[in-house]
């Protein structure tokens, strides 16, 4: 259970980008938030795991209060936080493999990590989960020789060695082709309800977002104006969170998006 | 429009724009640096006796130079590898302590307060030629090889450092972010975010500073810090011209051959 | 199913090895660092250092330091001048070296030497001008000339022309050809293909090799006076040979500030004329 209370987020004195933010995420449950960019959602993901500090206000993950940690507190309490980044953030000169379990860093001594051997367990996860997602035949190949879908399951999967309680994913399909995206968005829909994990995904694709989650959160000028199910999203809805935001900047993704995968 | 090309209406003329746009400031700085250059040059001590005098010496030496003996080659090559030593020993420790330095003075990972602990310590190595620290050196710790290393680790530093602080503030951000998102402490995430990053260049640099630490060897080798160097100062005192030369000669063919291995091997790595 | 369940029954798939390099690149690791560890044995069990100087090397440096502070001003007027004269040393033979390497450039280029063997006899001036120190330069013109700015300035002219020289030629060599080829079809003449077609395109090259060796001069040059050949070498020396340790910190300090200046400046006029 993810609680959010009353975020607020300021960089130096400008305008805040989170305003008194509220959001509760019960376990097991995907959830989208979408929003024009600059709406914050990006900023909002990042202050869960303190990429990005909170300038006030209370996040409660499984009654850990993460506002206030800091030093090896944090680094214990991010391991429990899985995060997907748009640009898949791997360690490009680093194996696949390397990459996977660089996910366990914040668990393996550091002789273990300075010397690459981690303990077998770990290899038998990594395994696992690669054959889960299709990837352990590049197990030994270097993370930037792989296609950009691929890299993103390399990415999904370095998130779940950490054993996450929940899993952020910061717009995880905006470097992808269509149609590998939806494969993303499928598989982060099935391994959420496999390991019964929350998902709180950032995206720009209102389509995507409608058919892979379960719930979706509305954010204009860093307020939550939306939060409800997928059909309740209706076209006025729509118009309050990107109004004045030209239509095709809407990732309103339909048929002249399905004709253009065709094409392509 | 294209009428006018056929029938010119009237004479319009063009000179290329001067390169610097203002007149005044253009006609300042010719002026300014002309009177420097004259300034310069007529405050020189020019001598026309000297450089008659100058002429005949120069013909003594290069008849004293030629042909070149190699006779006592056993000396040459003692040089040569105390020279090769002291680079190789004063690369490998140069380029270990460039590591820490340069991570401190790099922006984007070093706390302000290290920083410019980082910087201070990269523009003191690079603003001073070696021979002058090999000179404070020999007087601290004696004539000889170690004066020589001690002065070429801290060249070494000058360079590597700083050139790797660069690499280090140009790295993609967001390998560093990931591995922090899944709890990776600092070293840890220096060590898996960072330096896959830099090595390629670290190891470039390395071979690189090799290269260049065998150069300055002969140089530093000049004020008595060992290493061919000391070997030609040694021919050259004792109005050994033919035998310099010799020396010369050998120098710049190690440093031919030292510069074609280190090219073609950065160039493969790279 | 991501949950482990392959250990469970009898015939449970066994555990799967990962390590990362394969043999081969273990072994060509552990060779490599093996030659580094081995070369440096052998560097530092075959020189001839004495160690008991080097543990006694930090109390030394302490006491040179100690006897450094505080840096004296008895000889500021000597240093000051001293001073430009290496600033001056270091400009008028960059402005000489860079005239003087243009047409050996052009002949040490492929595609601008009017013929082979003016393309060796360029490449050789670079070579042999490159591969010998300003410091061993100096000491020649120093035994031909006498001690004095003179030997300096020729030192650093004979040692900046190689430099300068290869760097241009690289990049006349890098040039595009296609301007070139629409000069020709115009019909100009070489020299004026070299004006119009070769000038403009190493110009930016030209600026930023001449200024980087100026920056590097003006640093050769504050050695320049230990062999005797001009500059704030001269007093270093001096107050060195004299134990004036006060003196020679007061000169340290003044190479930092006039190193650093010229730096910032060189960093100046390169974003100025690029």
């Amino acid at each position: 259970m993810l609680r959010i209370k009353d975020l607020v987020k300021r960089y130096g004195k400008d305008e805040p980008v989170l305003k008194n933010l509220n959001l509760e995420v019960p376990g097991e449950s995907v959830v989208a938030i979408i929003g024009a960019s600059g709406a914050g959602k990006s900023t909002l993901l990042r202050c869960i795991n303190r990429l990005v500090e909170p300038t006030s206000g209370s996040i409660d993950l499984n009654g850990t209060e993460l506002t206030t940690l800091s030093g090896t507190g944090l680094r214990l309490a991010r391991r429990r936080i899985g995060m997907i980044f748009q640009g898949f953030n791997l360690i490009n000169r680093l194996t696949v493999m390397e990459n996977v379990l660089s996910g366990r860093l914040g668990y393996v001594p550091t002789w273990r990590a300075v010397t690459r051997n981690f303990p077998q367990n770990d290899i038998d996860r990594a395994f696992q989960l690669m054959e889960r997602v299709g990837i352990a035949h590049y197990a030994n190949k270097r993370a930037d020789e792989l296609s950009g879908g691929e890299r993103q399951r390399v990415g999904v999967v370095r998130a779940l060695m950490q054993e996450p309680e929940i899993l952020l994913a910061d717009e995880p399909t905006a470097s992808l082709d269509p149609k590998t995206s939806r494969q993303i968005m499928e598989l982060l829909r099935a391994l959420a309800s496999e390991l019964h994990l929350p998902v709180l995904i950032n995206i720009h694709n209102v389509t995507e977002a409608k058919e892979y989650t379960q719930r979706i959160v509305g954010m204009r000028f860093g307020r939550i104006i939306f939060d409800g199910l997928p059909v309740d999203l209706t076209h006025d809805a729509m118009e309050e969170i990107y109004a004045g935001v030209p239509a095709e900047e809407r990732g309103e993704t339909g048929e002249a998006d399905l004709q253009r995968e065709a094409v392509s | 429009m294209t009428s006018s090309v056929e029938k010119p209406t009237g004479h319009r003329t063009w000179k290329k724009p001067s390169f610097i746009a203002n007149p005044v400031v253009r006609w300042t700085v010719i002026i300014g640096v002309l009177a420097y250059v004259w300034w310069a040059i007529t405050s020189l001590p020019f001598d026309w006796d000297r450089i008659e005098q100058g002429i005949p010496r120069a013909i003594r030496i290069f008849k004293g130079a030629f042909p070149p003996e190699f006779i006592r080659g056993e000396l040459v090559i003692q040089g040569f590898l105390e020279s090769i030593k002291i680079a190789i020993v004063s690369t490998l420790f140069g380029v270990l302590l460039s590591v820490p330095i340069a991570f401190a003075a790099a922006s984007n990972v070093a706390p302000k307060w290290l920083y410019h602990i980082g910087r201070a310590i990269i523009i003191i190595a690079r603003s001073f030629h070696p021979v002058i620290v090999a000179i404070l050196f020999v007087k601290a710790v004696g004539f000889g090889p170690l004066a020589g290393i001690l002065t070429l680790i801290f060249y070494s530093i000058g360079f590597v450092a700083k050139m790797l602080a660069e690499r280090i503030e140009e790295i993609d951000w967001g390998q560093v972010e990931a591995i922090r998102a899944a709890g990776g402490a600092t070293f840890i995430t220096m060590l898996y975010a960072v330096i896959p990053q830099i090595m390629p260049r670290q190891i470039g640099l390395a071979i690189y500073q090799l290269d260049s630490n065998l150069r300055a060897s002969a140089v530093v080798g000049i004020v008595g810090a060992g290493g061919i160097g000391s070997t030609l100062m040694n021919a050259f005192r004792r109005y050994d011209y033919d035998f310099a030369l010799a020396i010369t000669l050998c120098i710049i063919g190690v440093i031919l051959i030292s510069e074609a291995i280190s090219g073609r091997i950065r160039r493969n790595i790279w | 199913m991501v949950t482990t369940s392959q250990h469970s029954g009898p015939d449970a798939i066994a555990h799967r090895e990962w390590s990362r390099h394969t043999p081969k690149q273990r072994w060509l690791r552990f060779a490599m660092f093996g030659g580094i560890v081995l070369a440096t044995v052998w560097s530092l069990s075959t020189i001839n250092i004495i160690w008991p100087w080097l543990w006694d090397a930090p109390q030394q440096m302490g006491d040179l330091f100690g006897r450094m502070y505080p840096p004296s001003l008895d000889q500021w007027e000597m240093i000051a001048i001293t001073l430009l004269e290496t600033i001056n040393i270091a400009t008028i033979a960059t402005f000489f070296a860079v005239f003087l390497s243009l047409p050996i450039a052009l002949i040490a280029a492929q595609n601008t030497t009017p013929n082979k063997v003016t393309l060796w006899i360029g490449r050789f001036i670079l070579v042999s001008s490159r591969s010998v120190n300003t410091i061993i330069w100096a000491l020649l013109f120093v035994a031909i000339f006498g001690p004095g700015v003179m030997a300096g300035i020729l030192a650093i002219i004979f040692r900046s022309i190689g430099f300068i020289g290869k760097l241009l030629g690289e990049a006349i060599e890098e040039i595009d050809r296609a301007p070139i080829e629409a000069l020709e079809a115009v019909g100009a003449s070489r020299f004026k293909i070299l004006i119009y077609g070769v000038v403009p395109q190493v110009m930016p090259t030209f600026f930023a090799v001449s200024i980087l060796r100026w920056d590097i001069n003006l640093r050769e040059s504050t050695v320049l006076g230990l062999v005797g050949a001009g500059g704030i070498g001269i007093v270093l020396q001096g107050a060195i040979d004299t134990f004036a340790w006060q003196t020679v910190a007061t000169i340290l300090l003044a190479i930092i500030v006039l190193v650093i200046i010229g730096e910032a400046l060189a960093a100046w006029l390169r974003k100025k004329v690029i």
